[in-house]
């Protein structure tokens, strides 16, 4: 069967292959390229080696100080987005009345795109400052904990529904043997249904580290930066390096696979330090 | 043995649990509720007294509505937000899952690179290929909705192309060696019998497809930009709320809410296979 199917491969791969490549494939290895080159558009671009990499580390492109900013946020984020998910889904698990109401109502906020869900949340954060005579771009720790929290709000459903799934895995005669060993309840919690889990806690620890990490839309609505670069996340750093001040582009560029190749590092080392956590069932 | 007679009536712990998560729903709608309470308000009262439902001083009705649509071409940016996004997610199913068929099917060097590639794509941020992505939707004159369907397919390909594969591995290939014996073609074959059979796939794969490129402003802004008829409704929001020095914020409340209906309809109408798929997506990816 392969060998007659071999022939087709044309048929069945080539608009796929032909979008991905000129939409991935080819901008990819070409933006490899362009980072080592000074440029303002693609076709004007001379090889400069690594100055781009020299200029993005220098104090005035805020590369490094968004992302001291993104790193604060990923870890506050990922704990508390976690451990609220986790609790409401041990909390839905308890044969409560109106579970499904419950779940759709909070998953709802992951569906709202990252625009409006931060204009949303920039209103209404403004109208609890305007009290006190401030707003959310008064200071950036507004900025950062408002951003906290939109994401708190947008992805513990998200979690949630994670982890009620791998909640319900777990096996009642494991739950009910601990019961009957004596163990109390926290430590049923620690030592068995945690353990049991590890693999939901996996999977939601890189979707919301990966999440927040390239997270851009929420960073442009709520504060876009404000004050001074402050509240300024890496993905919009570099998106502002390209379209902010020309000439900046190759900067830009060298900031982009840098980017890449920390997100990718980091996604590797999670997953690979919270695989080693997980029991074997 | 207490969980049997819970379903029908629950203890005082259950009851206070119960009462928490009520005050959890306020919550999480509230500022929802914030937004549409406003966005019936005049355009001075909302910055005044933004938590106070409208009354008769300052209930304006519709007229933000009316005011944020005519103002920003938001019916249009509707209907474009629909097109590209109906058009995106049948290309990705359509193609994505032929070309995941095959690369699973036939086993080689190059099957597997591509494999790889399409993998490997799903790492990699935005930005690292957004500029010379967008110079080369110029050039090749892409920078337009039809265009965009055709990078979306590009770029929604990773995603896609991995969660096909891995269910194509689990059907077994008994089913397709018997229509092979009776005669089809592999096409034949692949859309009248694999197709089928990958259905389940199919719609997670358009959920989380959907709900990306619905959601998506970069890519638009960036490609076909502000200044053409075809904005989407991120676009317009942001074009509206962003960077608009005098602000009228009724109809940004307004636009808002529009924004958010569609998305609460399409969810509440397809509740279940959005859950579903989100989670299958999430374990798969």
């Amino acid at each position: 069967m392969q060998k007659t199917l071999k022939k087709y491969f044309l048929v069945f791969t080539l608009p796929t292959l032909i979008a991905f490549s000129l939409a991935f494939v080819i901008p990819f290895i070409l933006g490899v390229y362009l980072s080592f080159c000074k440029f303002t558009t693609v076709d004007n671009a001379t090889f400069n080696g690594i100055q781009n990499y020299i200029n993005a580390f220098s104090s005035t492109s805020g590369f490094i100080s968004s992302l001291g900013f993104t790193v604060k946020f990923v870890v506050v984020a990922i704990v508390t987005i976690n451990v609220f998910a986790f609790c409401l889904a041990l909390l839905l698990t308890k044969k409560i009345k109106g579970t499904n109401v419950f779940r759709t109502v909070f998953f709802m906020p992951n569906l709202i795109g990252g625009i409006v869900l931060g204009y949303t949340w920039q209103q209404m954060l403004n109208a609890v400052l305007l009290h006190y005579e401030k707003t959310l771009i008064s200071s950036p720790t507004f900025g950062y904990w408002g951003l906290v929290l939109l994401m708190n709000w947008q992805m513990i459903g998200y979690m949630m529904i994670i982890y009620i799934a791998g909640l319900q895995n777990v096996p009642t005669d494991l739950l009910e043997a601990a019961k009957i060993d004596g163990a109390s309840r926290s430590q049923t919690l620690f030592k068995v249904t945690i353990p049991m889990v590890m693999p939901s806690i996996t999977i939601c620890t890189f979707l919301t580290l990966s999440n927040s990490f390239k997270l851009y839309d929420q960073n442009l609505a709520l504060t876009a930066g404000a004050p001074s670069h402050k509240t300024e996340m890496v993905a919009l750093n570099i998106v502002n390096s390209f379209y902010g001040k020309a000439g900046y582009e190759g900067v830009g560029q060298a900031k982009a696979l840098m980017f890449f190749i920390v997100v990718g590092a980091v996604g590797l080392l999670q997953l690979v330090f919270t695989r080693k956590q997980e029991v074997d069932q | 043995m207490a969980s049997k007679k819970s379903k029908q009536k629950m203890s005082a712990g259950q009851w206070a649990i119960f009462a928490f998560l009520c005050v959890l729903v306020v919550v999480f709608l509230y500022p929802i509720a914030f937004i549409f309470i406003n966005s019936f308000k005049g355009k001075f009262f909302i910055s005044n007294d933004p938590f106070s439902l409208p009354d008769g001083e300052t209930f304006v009705g519709i007229d933000n509505y009316i005011n944020g649509l005519t103002k920003t071409g938001f019916l249009g940016a509707i209907g474009w937000s629909f097109f590209i996004t109906i058009i995106s997610v049948a290309l990705i199913v359509f193609f994505t899952s032929m070309t995941a068929y095959y690369i699973t099917r036939v086993k080689g060097k190059l099957t597997n690179g591509i494999y790889f590639m399409f993998a490997f794509s799903m790492v990699v941020p935005f930005q690292m290929v957004m500029f010379t992505m967008v110079s080369l939707a110029d050039k090749l004159k892409l920078n337009n909705p039809i265009g965009m369907c055709f990078l979306y397919l590009g770029f929604g390909a990773g995603l896609a192309v991995f969660m096909f594969s891995g269910f194509v591995k689990s059907i077994p290939l008994e089913i397709e060696e018997a229509a092979m014996i009776d005669g089809c073609n592999p096409l034949q074959n692949y859309f009248g019998v694999v197709f089928p059979i990958l259905k389940p796939t199919a719609i997670t794969v358009a959920i989380l497809q959907a709900m990306w490129v619905w959601n998506d402003y970069l890519l638009p802004y960036l490609v076909i930009g502000l200044s053409t008829n075809y904005k989407t409704i991120p676009v317009v929001v942001q074009m509206l709320v962003g960077s608009n020095g005098n602000k009228d914020m009724g109809a940004m409340m307004a636009m808002l809410v529009l924004a958010i209906v569609p998305i609460v309809i399409f969810y509440l109408s397809c509740q279940k296979y959005i859950i579903e798929g989100v989670v299958a997506g999430a374990v798969k990816g």
